[in-house]
């Protein structure tokens, strides 16, 4: 099967709904175990968010749009992310240590627990960031 | 996200529902932390939670950690299967009060 969605969305926390609902409607086209496409659905929306809070952090409104791309093909199945917020400094992600119990931090933690690869590319559209998430299924 | 919350003794019970991300933290926390900050043990039933992400995880964390200040708790009650799986992704069915 090959597939590819793309969609954008304005730059808020007020648009992780929409960016769930988008990725539930992508997976329904998909043969897929349900409890799978919830963990996408959850990389997603915590990729999403991280551009929402890291990407423009700072930044109370933005008028900005974030795009999303899923495709599948040959299967494997890949989901851009492009943004212009703060460019990404991929050496500094990291996420805490699972035995330090504290607010925050997990997003990056589920993002490679559930998915198989998650790089940063360079980006030609005159996007800031662009990443990557991959897995093979 | 709606919720209700009831009394009884000493026990605070809020009812969420709908999906817990970014968005809705502030107003959970909003609801939950004053009632931990005056010394209600604190239950939250999550069985109408259909969606938790990280930002949520990090409620049900600040919740556990102020409770534990003030000397008492917050239990978490009727998880759903999908919050569940989030909380065990985290590793933390060992570390929340899970009933």
């Amino acid at each position: 099967m090959t597939l590819s969605e793309t969609k954008d969305f304005q730059v808020s926390s007020a648009s992780l709904k929409d960016v769930r609902t988008f990725s539930r409607d992508v997976f329904e086209k998909i043969n897929l175990p349900q409890e799978q496409k919830d963990e996408l659905v959850l990389a997603i929306a915590e990729a999403a968010q991280n551009i929402v809070k890291h990407g423009y952090k700072g930044v109370d409104s933005t008028t900005d749009r974030m795009e999303i791309k899923i495709s599948l093909k040959d299967g494997k199945l890949e989901i851009g992310f492009f943004d212009k917020g703060k460019p990404v400094v991929p050496e500094n992600i990291q996420h805490r240590q699972l035995d330090d119990i504290k607010p925050g931090g997990l997003g990056t933690f589920f993002i490679k627990q559930i998915m198989d690869g998650a790089v940063f590319k360079k980006d030609e559209k005159g996007w800031v960031n662009h990443l990557i998430l991959t897995k093979k299924i | 996200m709606t919720y209700k919350v009831t009394e009884e003794g000493n026990i605070s019970t809020v009812f969420l529902n709908g999906e817990i991300d970014m968005d809705i933290t502030e107003k959970a926390k909003e609801v939950i932390l004053p009632l931990v900050e005056a010394g209600k043990e604190v239950h939250l039933n999550l069985k109408d939670v259909s969606y938790m992400d990280s930002s949520g995880i990090s409620v049900l964390i600040e919740s556990h950690q102020k409770a534990l200040e003030k000397n008492t708790k917050v239990v978490v009650k009727e998880v759903s299967k999908s919050v569940l799986k989030v909380i065990m992704m985290a590793k933390l069915e060992q570390i929340l009060n899970l009933e």
